[in-house]
């Protein structure tokens, strides 16, 4: 999902693993280990964190149910070290049904407690915490790619 | 994540530690549901709680509706930095009696 980018990638992580929950751990761990090894400040970590799990959740229980499939983890950390640009860009890509969490309308934030519905909070995060998140569906793949700027590498 | 719990008279105070998040979100409610049950007051300690994500934020919704429907006088202290954006992004602030 590279082959567009045309600046430098400092990292590249990719890995594919089946999508269900009993994973979580397993990605997080990959993910993770990648950000710190860059020095990426504690907070942006777990905002990439936070993010993988909303998505990655929401693909082990909506693209593939009730069959299973894998998904397609690409971590990119791009930018020139010199021009204070530097991102990560975490891809997701399942084979899945078409699905746009996007799409999803955003929770009402302002919802009382007996009107407050549980649904929709990860995706609303995910779009409040990225600085940029899109989606595309492409030679029968969802593909969802975010984005968060990396201070201070 | 790691849970515990103090009690102190009429008052429970659970300390939570660590991160809340989709490996640990089951434990972490099994444990606050056990906590209620023990004391008319339940205070929550989030002062080394650093991680916390929908399938987090679905418990505390839920236990606030537990404590309520309960007669359970429940507040939320210490919350860091961290927990806290999340909390104010998700209008959380505002269902939860954050001190």
């Amino acid at each position: 999902m590279t082959e567009h980018i045309a600046e430098p990638v400092i990292e590249h992580l990719e890995f594919s693993i089946e999508a269900k929950s009993e994973n979580l751990r397993q990605v997080f761990d990959l993910v993770t280990a990648k950000l710190e090894a860059i020095g990426c400040e504690k907070k942006t970590i777990r905002q990439c964190k936070l993010c993988t799990e909303e998505i990655f959740l929401n693909i082990s229980s909506h693209a593939y149910n009730p069959t299973t499939g894998n998904v397609d983890i690409t971590l990119d950390i791009l930018g020139d070290p010199e021009s204070n640009n530097t991102r990560a860009v975490l891809t997701f890509a399942d084979t899945g049904k078409p699905f746009n969490p996007l799409e999803k309308e955003d929770p009402d934030v302002d919802a009382p407690l007996e009107e407050r519905q549980v649904g929709g909070l990860g995706i609303y995060l995910v779009k409040e915490v990225m600085d940029g998140v899109s989606y595309s569906y492409r030679d029968g793949h969802n593909i969802l790619v975010m984005e968060k700027k990396i201070e201070g590498v | 994540m790691e849970i515990r719990e103090q009690i102190n008279g009429d008052t429970i105070t659970v300390s939570i530690i660590g991160e809340i998040d989709g490996t640990n979100v089951s434990e972490c409610e099994a444990a606050l549901d056990a906590a209620m049950g023990k004391a008319a007051n339940m205070v929550i300690d989030m002062g080394e709680l650093d991680y916390i994500s929908s399938a987090g934020l679905r418990i505390f919704l839920m236990l606030r509706k537990k404590t309520i429907a309960n007669g359970i006088r429940m507040v939320i202290k210490n919350v860091t930095e961290d927990v806290q954006d999340i909390f104010s992004v998700t209008g959380f602030v505002k269902l939860l009696p954050i001190e």
